[in-house]
C-alpha cells in the first residue's frame, strides 16, 4: 500500500482538510434551516480559514480571527440571533419558488469563475509559491511595521470608518433620555403665549363657491 | 523610502475635516435647542476652511504620497472643490427642514463631514484599498441618514404617518444592495490583485498596457468593479435602490444623495476607467454603452408614470446618469470633460430641484407630490419661475446650462464616432421633456388647490433668496458656460 506521504506533504493534507471544511460549513451556514446552527458553522468556517492563514505563515492573523471574530463577534452575534423571534416560516417564504433561477444563475456564475480563476491564471508557473520564512520571522513585527508605515493612510481612514459606524448606530437608537411624564409646574406656570401660539397672516385662499360665481379671478 | 512632513501638507483639507468633524461631535454634545446653530455655523466654517486648504493646492501636478495610496492631481482637487461649494448649499438648504421636522440634531452634520470625508478619500485614491475605505466611507453615513430623521407628521392621512418606516425600509434597501455592490467591487478588486499582485492603480494600469493578451480573470475582475461602479451612479440594472431611496428618505437626505455623490462617483469612475482600465477601454465601453442606453430608457420612460415629485426626479437620474455613461466613454479627447461638466451641471439642478421641495415643505407637510405644485405660480411666484428654470434646464432646452452639459456630451459621441448612439440619446432626451413639461404645467395653469393645511407657511425671504441663486445660476452658467469648461479641461491636463 501507497504511503500517503509520497502523494501528499503533511502541509497539503492540512489544506484541503481545512479548505475541504471551509466549504462544507459555508454551504451549511445557507442551507441550515435553524439560525443558531447556521451561526455555529458560520464559526467554523472562521477556524477553517484561520487554519488556511496558519499555512500561508500568517500566525497573528490567524489567531486573531479565532480570538475577534470566533470569541467575541460570533459569540455576540450568537446572542443576538438566539434573542430574536425569527420567524422561520416567513423566510422560508417563496425559497422553491425562485430556486430554478437561483440555481441556473450560481452554476453560470460557477462555470463563469472557475474558467476565469482556474490554474491556467493561477497555477504555480503563473503564480510562484514563495519561499518560507526563516523560523525567527516576527509576524507582529512585519505588520506592525507595514500598518504604520505602508499603510498608514487605510489604517486610519479604516478607524475613522469604526468612529463613523459608532455614531451612526448610536444616532439611530438614541431617542433621547426617558423622563418621567409627571408635570412639571415650574415649566407649567412659566409658559408664554410665544411658545404655544402663532398668529398667521395669509391671504385668503379661494372657496369652492367664489370659484363657481366667479367673484374672485 | 519613510514618511516626510510634505506628504502630510498634501493631505491637510482631509485632516481639516476629520479633525473639524470630531470637534463639532464633541461640541454639540453640550448644545441646547437655542444654540444649536452654532453646530450648523461650525460646519459651513469646516467646508469653507476645507475649500481654501484644497483651492491652495490647486495646480500642483501629479503627486502620490503615503506609498502610492494618494493621488493629488488637478481632476481630485477640482472635484473636491465643487463637493464643498454643494455640501455648503446642501446645509444651508437643510437647516430650516431639519428644524421644522424635529430632528435638529448634530449627527446629520457630522454625518455629513464624515461621508464627505470619504468623498475625498475616494476621488483621490491611488490604490484600491484607499478606493474601497473611501467608497465604503461615504456611504455608510449615507445608510444611516436616510433612516435617522424621525419626521413627524400630522396631516396627511396614513402614508405620511408612515414615513418614518418608508424611510427605514428605504435605509434597509440601500444598505443591502449597497452592500452587495461593494461586495462584488472586492471581488473584482481580488481578481485583479491575484493576477497583477497589487492593489496600486499604477501598478495594475502598467501590467495591463504591457500586457498584449488580457488574463481572463483580469476582465472578470472588470466586469465585478464596473458593477460596483455602476451601482453607485445607479445606472440600470443596479438602479432598484434609487427611487425608494430618493422617495423615502427626508428630503433634507434626498438632497445630499442627490449632489454629492454624483461628483464623487465621477471621481471613482475616472480613478477606475481612465488611470486603471485605459488600455481596456474596447472592453468596458461596450457595457458602458448597453447601461447608458438602458438608464436613459428606464429613467425616461418610468419617470412618466410618477405622481410623486421625488420619485419623479428619483428615475430623472437614472436618466440623467444613462447620459453621463456616454460623455465616459466618448473617450479621452473630449469626453470626459464634457462628463465632468455634465455631471456639475446636473448635481447644479439636482439641488435646484430638491432644495425647492425643501424651501416649500413646512413643518408636518412634505411637499412632494405633483398635486401640490397646483397653481404654485400664483401663490409663490418666485419659486415657480425658479422651478421652471431648473426644469427647462433638466429637459435641455437653451439657454439653460442642462442644454449646454448635453450639448457637449453628444459633440463628444459624434466626434468619437458614436452617432447612432447621440441619436439614441437625443430620443430619449425627448422623451423625457413630456415629464418635466408637465410639473411646469401643473405649476402655472392649474388652479391652485382650494384647501389648504392649517400649518400653511409662506416660504421665508432667505428661503427665496437662496432658491433664486440656485435658478439663476442654472442660467448664467447656460448663457456663459465657458467658464466651467475651461475648468473641466484645465482639470484632465496632466
Amino acid at each position: 500500500m501507497q504511503n500517503i506521504g509520497d502523494v501528499m506533504t503533511m502541509q497539503q493534507v492540512m489544506f484541503y482538510i481545512f479548505s475541504g471544511l471551509a466549504l462544507f460549513a459555508g454551504s451549511m451556514v445557507i442551507v441550515s434551516k435553524n439560525p443558531v446552527r447556521a451561526v455555529l458553522f458560520l464559526v467554523l468556517t472562521f477556524i477553517s480559514m484561520s487554519g488556511l492563514w496558519m499555512l500561508l505563515e500568517a500566525e497573528f492573523l490567524a489567531i486573531t480571527l479565532v480570538l475577534v471574530y470566533v470569541g467575541a463577534v460570533m459569540v455576540l452575534f450568537l446572542f443576538v440571533v438566539m434573542m430574536l423571534d425569527i420567524e422561520l416560516a416567513s423566510v422560508r417564504e417563496g425559497f422553491s419558488r425562485y430556486l430554478p433561477v437561483g440555481i441556473s444563475v450560481s452554476v453560470l456564475v460557477v462555470v463563469a469563475l472557475v474558467s476565469a480563476v482556474g490554474p491556467k491564471e493561477f497555477g504555480l508557473e503563473k503564480v510562484p509559491a514563495p519561499a518560507p520564512y526563516p523560523v525567527d520571522f516576527s509576524n507582529v513585527k512585519a505588520l506592525g511595521e507595514l500598518l504604520y508605515t505602508q499603510y498608514l493612510y487605510p489604517f486610519e481612514i479604516a478607524a475613522i470608518l469604526l468612529l463613523v459606524a459608532i455614531i451612526a448606530a448610536i444616532s439611530l437608537t438614541f431617542r433621547g433620555r426617558r423622563e418621567s411624564k409627571a408635570p412639571n409646574p415650574s415649566q407649567q406656570v412659566q409658559v408664554r403665549k410665544a411658545d404655544r401660539i402663532r398668529l398667521v397672516k395669509m391671504k385668503p385662499e379661494k372657496t369652492g363657491e367664489e370659484r363657481e360665481s366667479g367673484s374672485i379671478i | 523610502m519613510s514618511l516626510s512632513s510634505h506628504e502630510f501638507y498634501l493631505v491637510v483639507p482631509e485632516i481639516w475635516i476629520a479633525a473639524m468633524a470630531s470637534l463639532i461631535l464633541i461640541v454639540d454634545l453640550y448644545l441646547t435647542e437655542k444654540t444649536r446653530w452654532i453646530t450648523y455655523f461650525l460646519s459651513q466654517i469646516t467646508l469653507i476652511g476645507a475649500f481654501y486648504f484644497t483651492w491652495v493646492l490647486w495646480g500642483q501636478g501629479p503627486k502620490t504620497a503615503f506609498y502610492e495610496t494618494f493621488i493629488l492631481d488637478n481632476i481630485g482637487t477640482l472635484l473636491k472643490m465643487v463637493i464643498f461649494v454643494f455640501g455648503f448649499f446642501v446645509f444651508m438648504y437643510s437647516r430650516k427642514y431639519l428644524e421644522e421636522h424635529n430632528s435638529n440634531r448634530g449627527e446629520y452634520f457630522v454625518l455629513c463631514l464624515f461621508s464627505i470625508l470619504g468623498m475625498m478619500v475616494l476621488v483621490s485614491a491611488r490604490s484600491f484599498l484607499t478606493l474601497y475605505l473611501g467608497l465604503e466611507l461615504f456611504a455608510l453615513p449615507l445608510y444611516a441618514l436616510v433612516a435617522f430623521v424621525r419626521v413627524e407628521t400630522l396631516s396627511r392621512g396614513l402614508s405620511q404617518v408612515l414615513s418614518h418606516e418608508t424611510g427605514a425600509e428605504a435605509a434597509m434597501k440601500y444598505f443591502i444592495m449597497g452592500a452587495m455592490a461593494s461586495g462584488m467591487l472586492l471581488y473584482g478588486v481580488s481578481l485583479l490583485y491575484g493576477v497583477t499582485g497589487s492593489f496600486g492603480i499604477a501598478e495594475i494600469s502598467s501590467f495591463l498596457t504591457q500586457e498584449t493578451e488580457v488574463p481572463l480573470a483580469v476582465l472578470f475582475g472588470l466586469m465585478f468593479i464596473l458593477v460596483g461602479l455602476a451601482f453607485k451612479f445607479g445606472a440600470v440594472p443596479f438602479h432598484m435602490w434609487i427611487p425608494d431611496v430618493y422617495q423615502g428618505a427626508p428630503t433634507a437626505v434626498t438632497l445630499f444623495i442627490s449632489t454629492l455623490p454624483k461628483l464623487a462617483g465621477f471621481g471613482m469612475a475616472i480613478r477606475i476607467l481612465l488611470d486603471t482600465f485605459h488600455a481596456l477601454s474596447p472592453h468596458w465601453q461596450e457595457l458602458m454603452i448597453i447601461m447608458a442606453i438602458l438608464s436613459m430608457a428606464v429613467g425616461n420612460i418610468a419617470a412618466i408614470a410618477q405622481s410623486n415629485l421625488k420619485r419623479m426626479l428619483a428615475y430623472s437620474t437614472i436618466a440623467h446618469m444613462g447620459f453621463l455613461f456616454l460623455g465616459l466613454l466618448a473617450g479621452p479627447e473630449s469626453g470626459y470633460a464634457a462628463a465632468l461638466v455634465y455631471v456639475i451641471i446636473y448635481a447644479l439642478m439636482a439641488l435646484g430641484a430638491f432644495g425647492i421641495i425643501i424651501a416649500l415643505s413646512y413643518r408636518g407637510f412634505e411637499f412632494e407630490n405633483i398635486e401640490d405644485f397646483k397653481g404654485l405660480a400664483k401663490r409663490e411666484p418666485w419659486i415657480a419661475l425658479m422651478m421652471m428654470f431648473i426644469l427647462l434646464s433638466l429637459t435641455g432646452i437653451p439657454p439653460f446650462a442642462g442644454f449646454y452639459a448635453k450639448f457637449l456630451v453628444l459633440n463628444a459621441l459624434i466626434h468619437a464616432g458614436y452617432v447612432w448612439l447621440a441619436a439614441v440619446a437625443v430620443l430619449f432626451s425627448v422623451i423625457g421633456a413630456y415629464y418635466y413639461l408637465r410639473v411646469i404645467k401643473v405649476m402655472f395653469f392649474d388652479e391652485p388647490k382650494e384647501t389648504l393645511p392649517l400649518q400653511y407657511q409662506k416660504v421665508s425671504k432667505s428661503g427665496v433668496a437662496l432658491v433664486a441663486v440656485n435658478g439663476f445660476s442654472v442660467l448664467l452658467l447656460g448663457i456663459f458656460p465657458a467658464f466651467i469648461f475651461d475648468l473641466a479641461v484645465s482639470a484632465f491636463v496632466r
